[in-house]
């Protein structure tokens, strides 16, 4: 009875029959962001576990973070962070019921894309000013 | 005319069942990260590539040390949650999507907990 029912439903469109829209990037780019930032708290947490450990096991990590190859990860995770930090301050703002008229969520992933930027840079700044 | 089940209409829920405890999880973690995520990312920033005593001074520090273990807290419970959407979107075989939940739980808790782990040792001992 239900299966009868079941065969008959229609299916949602799918989502390639749309006019691809940057605000649709920004929307997936949250999610690929927030998958690979696992890579990033995984270096982090082998740098801590390394210090936690000692003084010898500590330089390789440590090492291993300022290579150029560790450095590239973490840049990239320093822009994910930012993106999906403003990115996700931009969806609890939609959660609160703000922003959903598509002018504003144009203008808002605007504002995201170029706050991230800006954040990376800081961090960055940071980073070389540091140690 | 409505396209649920008469079973569905009867049970008044949708596929999932259950899933608000997760996405208030998912909101709340996102909003205490905001601070979180600053005041963790910048000192690491900064004292990355420092020596060894300096970073286990600098996390020994009672501020530093407690940041660091909310923000593993909570950004692992994060983790688990959004790694759980995007589980439960893609994965669509029952008992596929079962084994990668319980190994993303298994997993993001063993990140955790080993972070936790690290920030204490370092700081007990001062």
């Amino acid at each position: 009875m239900a299966d009868i029912k079941q065969r008959d439903r229609p299916l949602s469109p799918h989502l390639m029959i749309y006019r691809p829209l940057y605000t649709m990037l920004l929307s997936i780019m949250h999610r690929i962001t927030g998958v690979g930032l696992t890579l990033g708290l995984l270096m982090v947490t082998w740098w801590f576990l390394a210090a936690a450990i000692g003084e010898e096991y500590f330089a390789y990590a440590d090492a291993m973070l300022n290579s150029i190859i560790g450095g590239l990860i973490l840049i990239a995770s320093a822009w994910a962070l930012s993106f999906h930090l403003c990115n996700g301050i931009r969806h609890l703002f939609w959660d609160a019921g703000f922003g959903f008229d598509l002018q504003t969520a144009w203008r808002s992933g605007m504002a995201v894309i170029a706050a991230s930027i800006v954040l990376t840079v800081i961090v960055v700044i940071v980073a070389i000013g540091g140690h | 005319m409505s396209y649920q089940t008469d079973r569905q209409r009867v049970e008044g829920l949708g596929s999932a069942k259950d899933g608000t405890h997760e996405w208030w999880g998912q909101r709340i973690s996102a909003i205490a990260l905001i601070p979180l995520v600053i005041l963790f990312v910048l000192p690491f920033a900064h004292y990355l590539g420092a020596d060894y005593d300096v970073i286990r001074r600098v996390y020994a520090h009672p501020f530093n040390a407690i940041v660091a273990i909310l923000f593993f807290i909570t950004i692992t419970f994060h983790l688990r949650h959004g790694l759980q959407e995007v589980i439960v979107d893609y994965v669509h075989n029952k008992r596929t999507m079962t084994l990668a939940l319980l190994l993303n739980t298994m997993f993001t808790t063993v990140l955790g907990v080993t972070g936790i782990f690290a920030v204490a040792k370092i700081a007990f001992a001062g």
